[in-house]
């Protein structure tokens, strides 16, 4: 049964949604060069010196921050924005009443808008390493799946997060505020700023507890090459994940009961 | 014996609602003690619904016909009271359940707004687990039966008002669903493609023998439609019945226009014993029960030597609307 779901309803989801993102094709490639954040932050470690005081080099950190951009690019998620959106104009209604949960379809969206983002965050990279030859790198093969790995299971755990967020909506109806608030936590202690090992030692400890540094900073960690615990933080992210689906679960069923259907 | 698809026995929904005073001192009082009080949009309403039955429901902004709707096709959740729908609790949304139902709102769409209606047509196909060869044949035999064809390589946003609830109809139809809640089809579409709905409507209920629940301002889908209505007067139901004896209800006197030969006649006619509304030279205007139109007509046509005359009904907006303003009618 889950076979089928995945094979029909989700691949031709994932077909119809890539047909609608190639729609917006210049908005994405718009949208993937303001990502550009880790290398304003690159900018300002190195001509700071700062790297130094966490003993990493400029070309380690060069690559900590182009792998940065680059999970960021594949993990960013904007849930909360469109079922906001469509559970305040009533377009979530027909939605509710088909046998797949709506989310699948905001999963697919989302999925589909990677793929059409990849080839232009490919030629920022190839901009990037014009600039920064000397970060050009091979990571080995092993690495490199499991970052795509981490990398989607950061995007999940983010999808998650917003999705019980934007699920606040049948309660407080802009639940995107709740989402602004949390976009705070989830820029500093994600890694898109700094790398978590800059932060003080007890700071750091409390911060491997939450799901932020899981986001960006180790999987970003894992395919630049830099020292990291793999078992640590694939078994942190799966964790979080099966903290996270149960409660999406719940908050969900409670939601729909609460449902008006405004708008319809 | 025809079973009952739909059971609803006292049914109520109450939603909360805060109020704001106008004004900046409003605004203020409203930031910092917002009041809510929760009202009472349905009433403790119960009604069956056969299956194949085409049932309108009608009803003032704000009655509560789309509340109940929106309660029948599970989207929202019932304060008190229970129904069934098919043997299902709608609210759980059961699988089994959605694949039977659907539902239509004339003002919101499903349809992917960028791209051609099929995409959207085979995405709902693969929801309901209809395989693409059976998805094909369907989509082929619905878009005939509702004449759309080029249409459906045109990106939605590129469609015509009507082209697109066509669209929608397609949409919403491809699982075959058996019971159909329809939120004003019609809205905002023109004569000639309500009438075309209308159509397609009547021949998906003879065809399938779908039951259909639908709300209408257009008192022409409801009458071409509907043998059943449901009135809804402010959250309760005000009459349940056949269309046709609330209209003689409501309306018991026809208005008949005779031409006379002369004046004469009309004069004759005048003080022949009929209730007369008005006479004009050799026109006269007469109101009669409908009950007595016939022996009327028969007696007039006898004894009066008459030039032409016209059977004027009341229209049929000014009979419904009285309805819409009314609590009762005991029929």
């Amino acid at each position: 049964m889950i076979s089928n779901l995945i094979k029909r309803k989700i691949f031709t989801l994932l077909q119809v949604q890539y047909s609608n993102m190639l729609e917006y094709r210049v908005e994405i490639a718009l949208w993937a060069i303001s990502g550009i954040i880790p290398f304003f932050m690159l900018n300002i470690w190195t001509n700071n010196n700062l790297n130094e005081s966490i003993n990493i080099s400029n070309t380690m950190l060069s690559r900590y921050f182009l792998c940065a951009f680059f999970v960021r690019q594949f993990s960013v998620v904007w849930v909360v924005f469109s079922f906001e959106e469509d559970s305040l104009m009533g377009k979530v209604s027909p939605y509710l009443i088909q046998p797949l949960n709506p989310f699948f379809r905001y999963f697919a969206q989302h999925l589909a808008e990677q793929i059409t983002r990849f080839p232009f965050a490919l030629i920022i990279a190839f901009f990037f390493f014009i600039f920064n030859p000397e970060s050009i790198w091979i990571p080995n093969l092993g690495i490199l799946l499991l970052s795509i790995v981490s990398t989607f299971l950061s995007f999940l755990i983010q999808f998650l997060i917003q999705s019980i967020v934007a699920c606040l909506c049948f309660w407080t109806e802009k639940a995107s505020s709740i989402e602004r608030l949390l976009f705070i936590p989830t820029l500093f202690l994600s890694g898109l700023l700094a790398p978590v090992v800059s932060f003080p030692a007890y700071v750091k400890s409390w911060i491997y507890l939450t799901p932020f540094p899981y986001l960006i900073d180790f999987p970003a960690n894992l395919l630049s090459g830099n020292e990291t615990n793999i078992s640590r933080g694939l078994i942190m992210q799966i964790l979080w994940i099966l903290i996270l689906f149960p409660l999406f679960k719940k908050i969900w069923s409670e939601g729909t009961k609460k449902y008006t259907a405004m708008g319809s | 014996m025809v079973q009952n698809i739909i059971d609803v026995k006292n049914l109520s929904k109450s939603f909360d609602i805060s109020s704001k005073e106008p004004g900046l001192k409003g605004t203020i009082k409203h930031f910092f003690r917002r009041q809510t009080k929760s009202i009472k949009v349905i009433k403790d309403i119960s009604f069956e619904i056969k299956e194949g039955e085409i049932v309108g429901f009608l009803g003032a902004n704000g009655a509560g016909k789309t509340t109940i709707l929106k309660m029948l096709c599970g989207l929202i959740y019932p304060s008190e009271g229970s129904i069934l729908v098919s043997g299902y609790l709608p609210f759980r949304r059961k699988e089994n359940f959605l694949k039977n139902i659907t539902l239509i709102m004339g003002q919101k769409q499903q349809l992917i707004w960028d791209l051609p209606p099929i995409e959207s047509f085979y995405l709902n196909a693969s929801i309901y687990d209809i395989d693409k060869f059976e998805a094909k044949k369907r989509i082929k035999k619905l878009s005939e039966m509702l004449e759309i064809d080029e249409e459906l390589f045109i990106p939605v946003r590129k469609l015509s008002l009507g082209q697109r609830m066509k669209s929608e109809l397609l949409a919403a139809l491809i699982h075959e669903p058996n019971i159909l809640f329809l939120d004003e089809p019609t809205l905002g579409l023109d004569i000639n493609a309500q009438r075309n709905l209308r159509k397609f409507l009547q021949k998906y209920n003879k065809e399938t023998n779908a039951t259909i629940c639908l709300t209408s301002h257009y008192m022409k889908d409801i009458t071409s439609l509907c043998k059943r209505v449901i009135c809804v007067h402010e959250g309760a139901i005000s009459y349940d019945g056949k269309l046709d004896l609330l209209l003689k209800k409501l309306s018991p006197v026809k208005e008949i226009l005779i031409v006379c030969r002369s004046e004469e006649d009309a004069i004759k006619l005048e003080n022949s014993g009929f209730t007369v509304k008005n006479k004009i030279k050799n026109e006269i205007t007469l109101k009669i029960e409908n009950n007595f139109i016939t022996s009327s007509l028969k007696n007039i046509l006898n004894n009066f030597d008459i030039e032409d005359l016209f059977i004027n009904e009341p229209p049929i907006d000014e009979v419904i609307g009285k309805v819409l303003i009314k609590k009762d009618y005991d029929i």
